[in-house]
């Protein structure tokens, strides 16, 4: 569904992607795995179009949409959940929700999906009116991947969804990704919590420095001892 | 003072309180969304004036038209500023775009100087605002309860637009989070020239009926309306459509009352406004109604 081959990304002076290619076929989670800096989050922030300097390419449905913008990559259905959640915290959730749903032009079934995104979050529901900033932690995050949801992806990528959250939370937010997943979406996942990610993932990738070092499926990569020393803690 | 006196004042208050307001619209929207000081928008307001007038008299339009023409024409002036000026910028450091915009000011100043001439034109009221009405003692201009309707009216359409309407949600969302915005499918550009469009409209409407409440047109007359509305957007809190409102009529108010009360000091009536400026920048430098500046975490 979309493969991304040979990009690479330049942040002013810094070479931060060094020619990777992944693969992510329709209907899967698959995950990248690395320390901080090792470009996961370039990567998905390059296939969304929010990096302007880059080269390479990136196949989405036969498209290549490595030069297209944020707005119409949202068209062709990718979402984003980007690190840090980053909601409007001045807007109410409904309005949260909408913006998600801003690329749309169906308006008669935003309202349904709306509700189908509190019944996935019910805790939404009961804080439709208030605003995101009101939220605790997990609450955004549920905002942020519900509010990704709105805008009807096939493909959906989340940068460190479990970031800052409590063990009890950061095993609620696997679950929902297991259960989108299970509606037919597909999953690119960037996570720090390695083992619950490989866990979840048909397939994987670690990145070192901007280059993918290793990659298998998630049973692999948890078998391999090299991201066991590294990524796991022994 | 007798109460028919102050009564006169306060609606000649209300009324360059109005003026300011709609103009301090302009600027706190734009900051809202780019940061950025447009110093160039009191030159918009000058346009908007100078195209009725010439609607009116080169081209003998009816008033309706000719307002609504004017407005549309001042209106795509400002997004040209935007497209030509500050588009270009978007990535630079701010001030690059903030000296864009002083330089734009004094281009369209200049360029108004070339066009029209720098002599000061009157402008022919219509007849329906000529003449003064009386109640009792009370003598009151008509433009003075039409200026403060017509700008009540325009700013209750610009906030059922800012709050109700979906390129309203992404203004709001815009001035937060730019980024996020894009992510959402949001195409930031169209927004901003929206934005920018809106505000320049306003503007017009307030240098037109600048230009009726003084009955003149002059290349540099957006010049201290500009300065002072950019004052009363401050005052108010810069980015709050709310506060542009509160601190525009705040500033009308106090320019009136102090030539009222205190006449010995009416030569300072302009200085007034900028030691304001100075005063709020060192006591609440985030205005009467400005957020809190939030914390990234």
């Amino acid at each position: 569904m979309l493969s991304v081959e040979e990009l690479h990304v330049h942040y002013g002076g810094i070479h931060a992607i060094k020619g990777i290619s992944i693969e992510v076929p329709q209907g899967k989670i698959v995950t990248l795995i690395g320390a901080n800096g090792a470009g996961k989050s370039s990567t998905l922030r390059a296939i969304a179009g929010l990096v302007r300097q880059k080269k390479g390419r990136i196949l989405y449905k036969e498209e290549d949409i490595l030069h297209r913008s944020p707005e119409h990559i949202v068209r062709a259905g990718i979402a984003m959940v980007p690190e840090g959640r980053r909601i409007f915290p001045q807007l109410s959730v409904e309005e949260n929700l909408k913006l998600g749903a801003y690329a749309r032009t169906d308006a008669a079934n935003i309202r349904s999906d709306m509700d189908w995104v509190f019944e996935l979050f019910p805790r939404l529901r009961e804080r439709a009116w208030q605003k995101g900033g009101t939220l605790s932690g997990g609450e955004q995050q549920m905002l942020a991947l519900g509010r990704a949801l709105m805008s009807r992806p096939e493909l959906i990528m989340m940068d460190e969804p479990s970031l800052g959250l409590a063990p009890l939370l950061v095993r609620e937010v696997f679950e929902i990704i297991a259960a989108i997943n299970g509606e037919g979406k597909t999953v690119l996942l960037v996570e720090q919590n390695a083992y619950a990610a490989l866990k979840i993932a048909q397939y994987a990738y670690v990145l070192e420095v901007g280059s993918v070092v290793l990659e298998g499926t998630g049973e692999q990569l948890i078998a391999d001892p090299r991201v066991r020393e590294a990524y796991l803690g022994g | 003072m007798s109460l028919a006196m102050f009564v006169q004042h306060f609606f000649n208050a209300l009324t360059l309180g109005s003026l300011y307001s709609l103009i301090a619209i302009g600027y706190t929207m734009v900051y809202g969304i780019l940061r950025l000081i447009n110093f160039a928008h009191g030159d918009i307001f000058m346009l908007g004036a100078y195209f009725v007038f010439f609607g009116t008299i080169a081209f003998k339009l009816p008033w309706l038209p000719a307002v609504l023409l004017a407005v549309a024409a001042s209106s795509f002036a400002g997004i040209l500023v935007d497209r030509i000026a500050y588009r270009p910028l978007r990535d630079a450091p701010r001030i690059s775009a903030l000296i864009s915009s002083i330089g734009v000011s004094f281009f369209i100043q200049n360029l108004a100087i070339v066009l029209f001439t720098g002599i000061p034109r009157p402008v022919q009221q219509p007849k329906i605002l000529t003449g003064i009405m009386q109640f009792g003692a009370v003598r009151i201009l008509p433009l003075t309860l039409v200026v403060p309707t017509i700008s009540f009216v325009l700013v209750l359409g610009l906030l059922w637009i800012v709050n109700k309407t979906k390129p309203g949600l992404a203004m709001r969302a815009i001035s937060k989070d730019i980024e996020t915005t894009r992510l959402m499918g949001v195409s930031v550009d169209k927004i901003i020239a929206l934005t920018f469009g809106l505000g320049s409209a306003l503007a017009a409407a307030s240098g037109i009926m600048w230009a009726l409440r003084y009955p003149q047109v002059h290349p540099l007359m957006g010049s201290f309306p500009g300065f002072k509305a950019f004052i009363a957007a401050v005052l108010g809190g810069i980015g709050s459509i709310q506060g542009a409102m509160v601190g525009g009529l705040l500033l009308g108010f106090i320019e009136i009352m102090i030539v009222a009360f205190l006449p010995a000091l009416s030569g300072y009536k302009d200085a007034f406004a900028f030691v304001l400026l100075i005063i709020i920048l060192l006591v609440k430098p985030t205005g009467l109604m400005g957020e809190k500046l939030e914390e990234k975490v």
